[in-house]
């Protein structure tokens, strides 16, 4: 424990912006991958544990496009795509199957999968780590606001990030796709009555999900080795983020990402040896003083 | 009676004596043949995990020595069959194939490429077989230094990390000297071998250079994805200089996010796992400017015959060797100068030969790789630190160690350890 450092952090601006800065780059990525995980959950009733295993096929065909087009753009949007005509197939294939079944079967073909994607991205691209490398218009040095270090890639990160969550965010709460999304998250049955096709719904959604995961392994790609497996730790920070903000809540997860990126970034600096037990600590504070999470009412 | 008794003797004694030449005549060729079979030698290595890659290397590289070997007369005349099997990284299935390799498979020799955790649990199996085994990979200097855990059957033929942290602080020391670096912090994975070689690295940078103050530790777990916070904390410390062990895709992905925060032009670096092609291939915007120690590279020693060992490689499997490749190589290039010395390939006899032995190698600081016979570890190879630049051949000049210094004060440090 080193609160000395903390306190003394707080009392200087240019350990703030680092540090505020840094806990928005670490919580906009969380909130992508947390956000399509929540949504798929809220509608679909599913814990999709293969949702860490969109995330890595996201920045793998990062790698693959951005390494065939050379554009950063046409890579995001490409490895988004991608990753949500995978999920699209997978949810239609296999995924629909166990809708409504024991949660355990659902943990089983899940679990599978995220074995299957694994094995998959080491025929494709190989078991060795690889690395995308930093398209360059963002090999610039970093901006200085008040001393504190903000590199220009991640304002980038957190500008797209933002933009993204308030799309989503208009999408599911003022259109006409929106309200039957709701509305089939809530019963199911009666949309189905209303002559809307719940199958194809429940795959655009699990879909949307995968697209958010894609787009989230696009971004992390220039920055973070690529290995197969990597979805994983991001799953599980992830979930924490989710039993925070309230399973199903798409604002839920938006405040527990930023809550959990800047307990990581401020704890780093006060608590060096303990950041990782102080997200576990938090989430557990937030379920004993509300069980369903913080946002977890918008969805019962 | 005695006539006939000693006639019915004679008949048995011809029958028993054309019998006895005809298994003679039969098994004589079955002898030969049984000499001329095959040795089986067995390794357990990682072959799928993060760490595949490596055990991948390992394998590549003694199968490009194996058919060396076996061009020239095997060992002692019989040809190598190597039996590779998977231990996943996992000490206890390393343990697992090491013991079915010798009791289902018939291995005679055993090559652990195994890392340090994996290389202890095949060190037990060697000892509870009596089987000679060569530890290609492991670091961790306690496996030959202590003497309890010392056995006659079993060597190292690789680096240690003792070595590495002499020679890296007396060339950091050195650097820190010239560039007056006294504040320094330490970034590196928090699991054994990152704290203990970190321990080492600034017991050795104290020792040649004792005002150096390590102001702040950041310990991101294995395998961390995400650096951010630790970047965010060393920019917040300002230290002058950085020491890290990370390694694999943990260093490249923190190389990477540093570079975004300009990192490497505002510290000295020191990262002794960075001359490895395994990162500095990967790396897409290698800085200029970092240290780091030798762990392969075909620049080091600048010898032809180096080089040319790195392009056979390359040839044949289409990549840079690793450090685990030269490792394993110059195992089996010392079971074959064993074999050949002794003229044998009995394994208690090649233990023998092997105490003491000195090859020339292309891996050797001289020219020559020796296998301690005190401790039965290599000492003599290419050991040294250089500075990166962003493209091949990524270390131009390396400043090689001094084996005089090193063997001096790892005496010192054993001494300090009671392991001598």
């Amino acid at each position: 424990m080193d609160l000395a450092s903390l306190v003394s952090c707080f009392g200087s601006p240019a350990c703030v912006i680092t540090q505020v800065t840094s806990g928005l780059i670490i919580g906009m990525l969380l909130f992508l991958v947390a956000a399509g995980l929540t949504l798929i959950f809220g509608v679909l009733k599913v814990i999709n544990f293969t949702h860490g295993a969109f995330y890595m096929l996201g920045a793998y065909f990062a790698l693959t496009i951005f390494k065939l087009t050379g554009s950063y753009v046409i890579t995001l949007f490409g490895a988004a795509f991608g990753t949500a005509l995978v999920g699209l197939v997978f949810e239609r294939l296999f995924i629909s199957r166990v809708y409504g079944r024991n949660m355990l079967m659902q943990l089983l073909v899940c679990y599978g999968f995220i074995l299957i994607f694994d094995d998959v991205v080491k025929i494709v691209w190989g078991a060795e780590f690889r690395s995308m490398g930093m398209p360059t218009i963002f090999q610039v040095p970093p901006i200085f606001i008040a001393g504190g270090v903000v590199p220009p890639f991640y304002l980038f990160l957190v500008g797209v990030t933002i933009v993204i969550g308030v799309v989503l965010w208009l999408v599911i709460e003022r259109t006409r796709f929106g309200k039957v999304v709701r509305a089939l998250a809530y019963n199911p049955t009666m949309v189905s009555v209303l002559g809307i096709n719940t199958g194809i719904l429940y795959g655009l959604v699990f879909a949307l999900g995968g697209l958010l995961a894609g787009f989230a392994g696009a971004l992390a790609a220039p920055v973070r080795s690529l290995t197969p497996g990597m979805g994983f730790s991001i799953l599980i920070e992830s979930f924490i983020v989710t039993v925070i903000g309230g399973m199903g809540s798409i604002v839920g997860a938006f405040v527990g990402s930023l809550l959990i990126g800047l307990i990581r970034t401020f704890g780093s600096v006060g608590f060096p040896l303990f950041t990782d037990g102080l997200m576990y600590l938090f989430m557990v504070v937030v379920l004993i003083s509300k069980p369903t999470g913080l946002f977890g009412k918008e969805i019962a | 009676m005695a006539t006939h008794r000693r006639s019915g003797i004679n008949r048995r004694a011809v029958i028993k004596g054309a019998t006895a030449t005809a298994i003679g005549v039969i098994a004589a060729p079955m002898t030969s043949r049984a000499q001329a079979k095959a040795i089986k030698i067995g390794m357990p290595t990682i072959l799928s995990g993060r760490v595949a890659q490596l055990g991948t290397s390992s394998r590549n590289a003694v199968m490009l020595e194996v058919d060396k070997v076996n061009a020239a007369g095997g060992l002692a005349g019989r040809s190598i069959e190597m039996v590779i099997r998977d231990s996943k990284g996992q000490p206890q299935e390393a343990a697992r194939v090491a013991r079915e390799l010798v009791n289902s498979d018939g291995c005679e020799i055993l090559i652990d490429a195994e890392a340090s955790s994996g290389a202890f649990a095949v060190h037990e199996v060697a000892r509870d077989l009596k089987m000679l085994c060569l530890h290609t990979n492991s670091e961790t200097s306690a496996l030959t230094a202590d003497p309890k855990q010392r056995i006659p059957n079993a060597f190292r033929v690789c680096r240690q990390g003792i070595h590495d942290s002499i020679v890296g602080g007396a060339y950091a020391a050195k650097v820190a000297n010239a560039k007056k670096l006294t504040k320094w912090m330490t970034c590196s994975p928090d699991y054994a071998y990152g704290r203990d070689t970190t321990a080492q690295f600034v017991e050795y940078l104290k020792h040649f250079k004792p005002d150096v103050e390590v102001m702040s530790e950041a310990w991101p777990k294995l395998f961390q994805p995400d650096y951010t916070e630790v970047l965010t904390k060393i920019l917040q410390t300002k230290p002058q200089a950085l020491y890290s062990c990370l390694w694999g895709g943990d260093l490249t992905s923190f190389i990477e996010q540093g570079n975004i925060y300009a990192l490497f032009t505002q510290i000295e670096t020191f990262a002794v796992n960075m001359a490895d092609y395994t990162a500095l291939t990967v790396v897409k915007n290698l800085p200029k400017g970092i240290h780091s120690g030798n762990r392969y590279i075909k620049t080091f020693p600048k010898t032809p015959q180096n080089a040319t060992w790195a392009d056979a490689y390359r040839a044949k499997y289409n990549e840079y060797p690793t450090n685990w490749a030269w490792q394993n190589a110059t195992a089996v290039n010392f079971l074959a100068a064993a074999a050949k010395k002794a003229n044998t390939n009995d394994g208690v006899k090649l233990a023998e030969a092997l105490r003491g032995l000195t090859i020339d190698s292309p891996f050797g600081s001289d020219g020559k790789l020796t296998v301690r016979a005190e401790d039965q570890t290599l000492i003599g190879y290419a050991i040294g630190w250089g500075t990166t630049i962003p493209t091949e051949p990524y270390v131009p000049d390396v400043t090689a160690g001094d084996w005089k210094q090193i063997i001096e004060l790892e005496a010192a440090w054993k001494k300090k350890n009671n392991y001598l």
